[in-house]
């Protein structure tokens, strides 16, 4: 080798290793500014209310204390409320939702199925146009009646274009062959969809209920719009209506009798965020394997 | 061919309909669902050009024409709102994009298996939360009286600063959270795209004595050209559609920032809980809806044209 390519792969080898040791730098930085608010909002609700008053919220209190989270268990009912409520409408909005849009996806794909463009433009133009925000809402307290009704909070987002595509795409890799022995051996149209297709689309079926699931969980927009009754409110909107008090009354069961003054309001309030996160954070680790996946399938091409 | 006439073509999708009776059925709930919540609130736009009665409802209130769209651009809302939501959607676009490329690629660049997918774990995380948690941290951070921030500004002898009153800081901070919030999401579908080339490439490069500064420029960046132009587009398509629950639940009801803030979707949204004026709101999501569907239109048209395995119809 002459001396010349040798000093090439040197000078190589040294600039690379500065932009390795740049980029380790910059995403390491980046990434403990994504962690920083979660650590910030956990450390607070373990923080004396004494401490937050003189001092403010800190990243390393000089005291921790778990009274904020004693608090929470000794009045558990409206938050365990709330969490029931978000579960019921995880649960229901999630089932529903697959297996209706999977139901859809199918048949959009039938090559069979004459009218399959026709229903598909139909199901799309809905991405592209919509009567707003306000006719919805008259349609929904007038006409439909669903003014306080847990329905408002899953009907909204049980169906969307989006999904029904994706599933469409998936399936599309289910081979045609597989329909027309199925349909020569004498199953119906609806038992090839149930004893074929889903059990082969479980996948797209994971990945898709992932996201409805996460879009469940975290629902506030339509409880703040047509939900009235305390004991309805799931749980994203009633952190939003905790944080926004200046105490946290609203935690406290009516008839119970607590001297507000002396609650520790403010680390309460972050309690409050950290038990309405925890299981997403817990279940992170597992579930966003899925999630990238399924990102990475669907990505751009709807 | 002749065309066949309209009784004929009843008749076949009567038949059509007798024969696929089971993929029909198993369609219904989901046409039935996009006629009662997409397709009947359409019509439901009229309310813009009615004086609005919650008594006589939406057909039975009196027609004033475009009087409230003349009476939005009198004073002055629509162009507020609608340069407010422009210009926040166009420096998330940009900034946004650079930030999501620049990760991408530094994740691919680096060796150990291990610190990539902690970090790209890490990074995606602010995509699961909702928007009600970032106003909780935002409110962790920029409190008056407890927050983070003026705990750090008092402990280096300065001022505190009253964030929830200077509506020219929410600039800065609504960016930030966006950024913060959406970086993971489009940082994996560019760190597929640059999976995706071939290694190849990149080894004869190497050999070549070319340094990874200059793989990335000539190699990396040239090839996430198409992914980047298809991400930008679309997201122009989508400028008149602004993020609710951030400004929501960043800003919520504090008036004293709305100049800075408001966007055309909060302005629906208040005009409908706050001041009741539900035609002035209609005129809003219409003008909205009106030109949100224009510009796609017009994006489509461009991505067609260099694109046209990615045209959306």
């Amino acid at each position: 080798m002459s001396y010349r390519a040798n000093k090439n792969v040197i000078r190589q080898g040294l600039s690379d290793n500065l932009l390795k040791i740049i980029c380790y730098i910059s995403i390491g930085l980046f990434a403990l500014i994504c962690l920083f608010p979660f650590a910030l909002m956990i450390t607070s609700s373990f923080m004396v209310e004494k401490e937050i008053i003189t001092e403010g919220y800190k990243l390393f209190p000089k005291r921790f204390t778990v009274s904020a989270y004693k608090f929470l268990l000794s009045n558990p009912q409206k938050l365990v409320n709330a969490y029931k409520i978000t579960i019921f409408n995880t649960i229901v909005g999630t089932i529903a939702g697959l297996f209706l849009m999977s139901m859809a996806g199918y048949v959009l794909n039938r090559k069979d199925f004459k009218y399959r463009n026709f229903f598909a433009f139909f199901i799309y133009f809905t991405t592209l146009f919509s009567g707003g925000l306000i006719p919805s809402y008259i349609l929904m307290v007038k006409y439909l009646g669903l003014k306080d009704n847990i329905l408002a909070m899953i009907l909204p987002n049980i169906i969307s274009a989006w999904y029904i595509f994706l599933m469409r795409n998936f399936m599309k890799s289910i081979p045609d062959s597989l329909y027309e022995s199925a349909t020569i051996d004498g199953a119906g149209v609806f038992r090839i969809y149930w004893q074929i297709v889903l059990p082969l689309s479980i996948p797209a079926l994971a990945t898709i209920g992932l996201f409805l699931a996460l879009g469940f969980w975290n629902e506030w927009y339509n409880a703040m719009l047509y939900i009235e009754s305390p004991s309805k409110f799931p749980l994203q909107y009633f952190l939003q209506k905790t944080i926004n008090q200046t105490n946290v009354q609203i935690l406290i069961n009516q008839g119970v009798m607590i001297d507000i003054s002396e609650l520790p309001n403010q680390s309460i309030k972050m309690a409050t965020a950290v038990v309405a996160t925890g299981p997403i954070i817990f279940l992170y680790p597992f579930i966003q394997r899925y999630f990238i996946k399924g990102l990475t399938i669907g990505a751009i091409k709807g | 061919m002749v065309r066949t006439a309209s009784p004929n073509k009843l008749i076949e999708i009567c038949y059509e309909i007798k024969k696929n009776k089971g993929l029909f059925l198993m369609l219904l709930p989901t046409i039935v669902y996009f006629i009662i919540f997409h397709y009947i609130p359409m019509p439901g736009a009229y309310v813009a050009f009615v004086d609005y009665n919650v008594n006589k409802g939406i057909f039975g209130s009196k027609f004033v024409g475009l009087k409230n769209f003349q009476f939005l651009v009198q004073n002055g809302d629509l162009w507020r709102i609608t340069r407010n939501t422009l210009l926040y959607n166009f420096v998330f676009l940009v900034l946004g994009n650079i930030v999501q490329i620049a990760f991408a690629i530094m994740l691919s660049e680096i060796g150990s298996k291990w610190f990539k997918k902690v970090t790209q774990s890490i990074i995606l995380l602010p995509h699961f939360i909702s928007m009600v948690i970032v106003g909780v941290f935002a409110y962790n951070l920029f409190n008056y009286d407890y927050g983070f921030a003026n705990m750090v500004l008092t402990s280096l002898g300065l001022e505190r600063y009253e964030f929830y009153s200077d509506p020219y800081i929410w600039k800065y901070i609504i960016v930030f959270f966006k950024i913060w919030s959406s970086t993971g999401y489009n940082m994996i579908v560019y760190l597929s795209a640059i999976t995706s080339i071939n290694p190849e490439i990149y080894e004869s490069a190497y050999i070549d004595g070319a340094s990874s500064w200059k793989r990335i420029r000539y190699i990396t960046l040239p090839m996430l050209k198409p992914t980047f132009v298809l991400l930008f587009l679309f997201g122009l398509g989508g400028m008149l559609r602004g993020s609710f629950d951030l400004f929501y639940n960043l800003i919520g009801n504090n008036s004293v920032l709305f100049p800075q803030t408001d966007i055309i979707d909060t302005y629906v949204f208040r005009s409908l809980v706050g001041t009741f004026n539900f035609s002035m709101g209609a005129a809003v999501g219409f003008y909205q809806s009106v030109f949100g569907f224009i510009l796609v239109v017009i994006v489509n048209a461009i991505v067609k044209k260099i694109e046209p395995e990615y045209s959306l119809f």
